[in-house]
């Protein structure tokens, strides 16, 4: 048990996380998001009806 | 949405909360009922009481709900328990700062402060009346208020959920008592930072388990499409603390009615599982949720969007994806397999470059507008709170090298550290956010008194770098002295000089302490008068008189 856990860890577990990373990486850096990242950063910044919802 | 769908909506909401809250109330008076009746040690019997006590507070206040009629406007945000959030966060953090005076004291005199008839007092029970005070009470409190806040405002939808986050406000504190007043009557599993025995673990389980339903709940109604970035931070220290909670505190009680219990972990395999708990409570508990303040305060306070969505982004899941493996640098020259300190030590090490990240991050956001940094001090102590983020995760890396372990493991120098980030961080970024909170919430247009947060800053900025620096002295000074040899190959000191060595600096902190302490205090006057709506007239008619000069 031990044995065959540590040995998917340190092989493909590993490899699973540099993937998912990676991928995170391209979703950040991808110029395509650009406008969509504008955007969110003003979320806070936007709101001004302190009384109600929307 | 129509008006009418909102309406009916909310009014199914309302069934399925008081339901919910209804059933939680009835099975704690059921079981501590059951166990006052037929406790196994007087300790459990003084803890159900105290839940029994607690539950019927509960009904009468659901019963008294209920008869006042009272309809939530649906189309409104719920700050109300925002509102007690802020109270409580006042109170714990005050009640937590004086514990750590006395327990410094306690150090600094230990003659003086030494009542063998008084077991309570002892140090061994403070200690952690202290440290659950000040990050589960205190930073407990500022988290769940400020991710209230910052859920519904970034999402622009109202708390999901009726009553449970009321719920999970008065469950939260109750566990906060359970926890404290078992410390001073002397239950404990022994784990730091995770003390309380099973009972109350249980309970904590159930109550934040509702809060990430209603954090989750919030965030699915929203009307803004994208989740913004602070919320994915407070998302992410909920849902790790659930889970590090709940695998840390697997243990059998030794029967339901009995406060003792055994933790199903022993030997090597139960330290390893208590810090990775530990390093993560630091890691999501005082780091990631505090991130989340950063990245809506500041921007707010400094009206300024955050330097870089896209570097948050990063920051984010880096964090996320290094800190969990971190635990092991607690574990240095023990039991543990090689390979898993410096499996630990590297990951820490990694660390270094995302924390320093989202520092840059959180300062550039005033790139620009610096000289806000002069007029406005509340934006000045989150900006000081993210360059000791920035400290204590440079200090943090280089301590959880082995060499340097070696040196700073048990001497001051982690209680140094700590306080760097827990006083310089996490409080300072606290006390910035309730500047902020309180003249929101309550609508007023400034707060009572400028000059008074220039006062708490200097002071408590004062108390801060004695309390590190004395810390940094004293540690190195022990971790030096402990491995002291002289020409013949014995240990130079015996291990009460050193403890007379560090006597002095013992004081300095305490003063340090005691001065962080005054800060508080005047903080919890100035927001106490802005929530009433006072404003020192003095100070804002004569800027105003400043900034009119130009103009003429
Ligand atoms: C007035 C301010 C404070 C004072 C005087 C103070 C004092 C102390 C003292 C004397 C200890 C015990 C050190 C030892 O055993 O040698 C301690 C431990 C600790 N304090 Fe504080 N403290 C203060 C504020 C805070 C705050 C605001 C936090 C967290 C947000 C905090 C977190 C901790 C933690 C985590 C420990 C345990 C450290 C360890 O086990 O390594 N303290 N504090
Ligand atoms: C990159 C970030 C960090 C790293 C790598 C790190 C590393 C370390 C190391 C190596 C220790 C000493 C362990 C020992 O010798 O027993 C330690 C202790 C500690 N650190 Fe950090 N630290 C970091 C950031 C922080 C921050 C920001 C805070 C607080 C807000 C904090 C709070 C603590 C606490 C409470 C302890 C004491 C644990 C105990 O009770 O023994 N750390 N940290």
């Amino acid at each position: 048990m031990y044995e065959t856990l540590s040995s998917f860890a340190q092989t493909w577990g590993l490899l699973l996380f540099i993937l998912a990373f990676g991928l995170v990486l391209i979703y950040a850096l991808s110029p395509r998001n650009q406008g969509k990242f504008d955007k969110a950063k003003q979320i806070p910044l936007n709101d001004e009806d302190d009384a109600h919802v929307g | 949405m129509s008006g009418t769908q909102m309406q009916s909506q909310a009014s199914t909401d309302l069934g399925g909360d008081r339901m919910f809250v209804w059933g939680m109330l009835i099975i704690l008076a059921f079981w501590s009922l059951f166990t006052v009746a037929r406790s196994a040690d007087p300790l459990m019997g003084a803890h159900a009481a105290l839940f029994l006590g607690a539950s019927v507070i509960g009904i009468f206040a659901m019963i008294a709900h209920r008869t006042s009629g009272y309809v939530a406007e649906s189309d409104s945000y719920e700050m109300g328990v925002v509102k007690a959030g802020v109270f409580a966060s006042v109170f714990w953090g005050i009640a937590g700062f004086l514990v750590g005076v006395i327990i410094a004291g306690q150090l600094a005199f230990p003659n003086l402060l030494y009542f063998p008839e008084l077991p309570w007092t002892s140090f061994g029970r403070l200690r952690p009346l202290h440290t659950s005070a000040v990050i589960f009470a205190f930073g407990g409190n500022v988290l769940i208020a400020t991710s209230f806040y910052v859920v519904q405002r970034t999402s622009r939808a109202r708390l999901w959920g009726g009553l449970t986050p009321w719920f999970v406000f008065w469950g939260y504190n109750l566990f906060i008592v359970i926890a404290a007043t078992g410390y001073l009557m002397g239950i404990t599993q022994s784990k730091e930072y995770a003390e309380p025995e099973w009972y109350a673990d249980l309970w904590l389980t159930i109550v934040w388990v509702a809060y990430l339903f209603v954090f989750l709940g919030t965030l699915l109604k929203r009307k803004e499409p994208h989740i913004y970035v602070a919320n994915w931070f407070y998302l992410a220290f909920i849902v790790t603390i659930a889970m590090l909670h709940i695998v840390n505190n697997l243990a059998v009680p030794v029967s339901l009615t009995s406060s003792k219990s055994y933790s199903l972990f022993a030997g090597v395999q139960d330290a390893l599982t208590q810090w990775w708990y530990g390093h993560n409570a630091v890691g999501f508990f005082l780091t990631a949720g505090f991130l989340a303040i950063m990245y809506y305060f500041i921007p707010k306070k400094a009206e300024r969007p955050v330097y870089s969505y896209r570097l948050s982004i990063v920051h984010f899941w880096s964090l996320i994806f290094i800190y969990i493996w971190a635990g092991p640098h607690h574990l240095h020259y023990t039991a543990l397999p090689e390979w898993a300190q410096t499996l630990g030590m590297t990951f820490s090490i990694m660390l270094w470059m995302p924390s320093w990240g989202g520092m840059i991050n959180g300062l550039m956001t005033l790139s620009g507008a610096w000289d806000k940094l002069r007029t406005d001090p509340v934006l000045r102590m989150m900006v000081v709170s993210v360059a000791f983020y920035g400290m204590s995760t440079f200090e943090g890396p280089l301590m959880s090298i082995r060499a340097v372990n070696s040196l700073s493991h048990y001497t001051d120098w982690t209680i140094g550290h700590v306080h760097s980030g827990a006083l310089g961080w996490v409080g300072y970024i606290s006390f910035g956010a309730l500047y902020c909170l309180v003249p929101w919430l309550w609508k007023r247009k400034e707060l009572y008194s400028r000059q008074l947060v220039e006062w708490h800053f200097w002071i408590s900025t004062l108390g801060i770098l004695l309390y590190i620096t004395s810390m940094w002295v004293s540690g190195i000074m022990q971790g030096m002295m402990w491995r002291a040899y002289n020409e013949f190959g014995f240990l130079e000191y015996s291990f009460v000089e050193t403890v007379e060595a560090m006597n002095p600096y013992y004081i300095i902190r305490m003063l340090g302490g005691v001065l962080f302490l005054i800060g508080a205090f005047i903080m919890a006057y100035n927001l106490w008068r802005t929530a009433r709506g006072d404003v020192r007239e003095k100070e804002y008619v004569r800027d105003a008189n400043i900034a009119a000069i130009p103009a003429e």
